[in-house]
């Protein structure tokens, strides 16, 4: 028997999990290590905060998502020897492979900012990136009476790219239906030229900040944060207080990559951007947060690297040619409060444009615009995660390959 | 897009003076939009534009800071002095390369 070995049962991996077990030969071996025995629904922790979701919502016991086919180890993984084809576990015991997909993921680096681990962490500054921080910061928000909330991005790149903004938006109609928004000013920090960045986005959706009064203080790249005056300080000494910081802290790949020295600065596994191998060993391929590819770190992502990476395995599991292709296909749903949403589709080259998705003039989603159907759509999307993405089924009429159809492009001949 | 005369020769930059053809860029040019920005290149200032040309050829993307810390060898405070109100926008920009930008 020959075996796979999936590092990691997040999104990525379990989806892999799925897929494999589905479709591989049978002659090869599944196997599945994760250190926790829970599953979190990770784009739900943005809603906490705000009492749409509460603990039932994001967790789920990890196995019940993972295929009968597959084995599940519950482990702590100590480091990869690709020299070897084998990963040591903590304690001493060893697992070899043929094929290795790392789907190890990204977290949250507070302690990589001088002081944000400090006094104030917990308690006047927070993080939703995690399960423990997003329920601080909801009883931080419950009791909130008013002052500066800021939210500081520190720096690029991050999970889910606009969750900070989606978080100032729900905080404006949040504190809104509390009473307490005219109290409360809102400071969106970033170190990017901007709230938005895309020049197509920015002249569509700039004016969403100051109808919504988001004060934006750009290209500021945090040095410390001083928890004695509770402010935060950039690199070239300018300040900004806070009452509350929402802090989304550096995120970086998992320590079995820096263990393993196979990352880059961040941990990340340089992975060639077409077939998803690891550009350390053809045998190793990479999916999800954990990859240093330029498209966003996100669930939709790994989803479509999936179907992608699901066929590339497949062919090399035939000694075939490895013929599927990433685009770096994305597609978000943006909450941006009151009961609407909006919606991106892009991918490594395409920018988000405004149009119709997935049908060209019928929708019946809207991309690029604010409507109430984007919003239930982020909403309907926590069902289709926990039943059908987690499965590796496709998503119908969404490809893994981004369709220009109904985009509103502006395409030059060249 | 728009275009821009600069340096004796013209070029296509986006609304923000970003190059959108990187095969425009010279040493050249480089000076010349360093200059825009009040900016006089030093053998500092190419020790980081080299880095970031070098970079972008391997990652398809400009280096973040931790990047030029650790792999470009440039420490945060050189860069703020080098290039002084957001030093990797401004770095990207003279070198020829994009925006640093989020997803929208």
């Amino acid at each position: 028997m020959k075996k796979v070995l999936i590092l990691g049962a997040g999104t990525a991996g379990t989806i892999m999990a799925n897929t494999l077990s589905r479709k591989a030969g049978k002659e090869w071996d599944i196997t599945i290590i994760d250190q926790a025995e829970e599953h979190y629904y990770q784009p739900g922790f943005l809603f906490m905060p705000f009492e749409v979701y509460t603990e039932k919502d994001v967790v789920k016991r990890r196995q019940k998502f993972l295929p009968s086919r597959a084995e599940y180890k519950q482990a702590k993984l100590d480091r990869i020897l690709p020299d070897e084809n084998k990963v040591l576990l903590e304690g001493g015991a060893e697992e070899k492979y043929d094929i290795l997909i790392i789907s190890t993921g990204c977290g949250v680096a507070p302690d990589e900012v001088e002081g944000m681990t400090g006094s104030d962490w917990g308690k006047k500054s927070h993080d939703f990136y995690t399960f423990e921080g997003a329920s601080k910061l909801t009883n931080a928000m419950k009791n909130w009476e008013g002052g500066r909330l800021v939210i500081n991005i520190a720096e690029m790149p991050i999970k889910c790219p606009v969750a900070p903004l989606e978080f100032a938006f729900l905080a404006d109609w949040y504190l809104t239906k509390k009473g307490v928004r005219d109290k409360t000013e809102i400071v969106y920090v970033t170190p990017l030229s901007g709230a938005f960045t895309k020049p197509i986005a920015s002249a569509i959706l700039n004016h969403l900040l100051e109808e919504k009064q988001i004060n934006v203080v750009q290209d500021f790249s945090i040095g410390e944060v001083d928890n004695e005056s509770h402010k935060i300080v950039s690199w070239d000494q300018r300040e900004v207080e806070y009452d509350m910081l929402v802090a989304v802290p550096p995120n970086m790949g998992d320590e079995l990559i820096e263990r393993s020295d196979m990352g880059d600065e961040l941990n990340f596994v340089p992975t060639n951007r077409d077939t998803m191998q690891a550009k350390a060993a053809d045998n190793i391929f990479v999916i999800g947060d954990a990859t240093d590819l330029p498209t966003s770190k996100a669930g939709s992502v790994a989803h479509f690297e999936a179907e992608v990476l699901t066929g590339n395995i497949l062919s090399y599991m035939k000694e075939e040619e490895m013929e599927e292709r990433f685009d770096g296909h994305a597609n978000c749903f943006i909450e941006s409060g009151f009961g609407k949403g909006f919606l991106l589709d892009f991918n490594y080259e395409q920018e988000p444009v405004p149009g119709h998705f997935p049908f060209p003039h019928v929708g019946p989603f809207g991309l690029l615009s604010q409507t109430r159907i984007n919003h239930i759509g982020k909403l309907a999307f926590k069902y289709i995660y926990w039943h059908m993405l987690l499965k590796g089924y496709p998503i119908p009429f969404v490809d893994h390959k981004m369709s220009y159809m109904g985009k509103k492009v502006a395409r030059t001949v060249s | 897009m728009p275009t821009k005369e600069i340096a004796g020769t013209t070029i296509d930059v986006t609304e923000e003076g970003f190059l959108t053809d990187r095969s425009q860029w010279s040493r050249d040019l480089a000076g010349a939009l360093a200059t825009e920005e009040g900016i006089e290149l030093t053998d500092e200032h190419w020790k980081v534009i080299d880095f970031i040309t070098a970079d972008f050829q391997e990652k398809q993307a400009v280096p973040g800071m931790r990047r030029m810390n650790k792999v470009g060898g440039i420490p945060t405070k050189d860069l703020y002095r080098l290039f002084p109100n957001g030093p990797i926008k401004k770095a990207a920009r003279i070198s020829g390369f994009p925006k640093p930008a989020s997803c929208v």
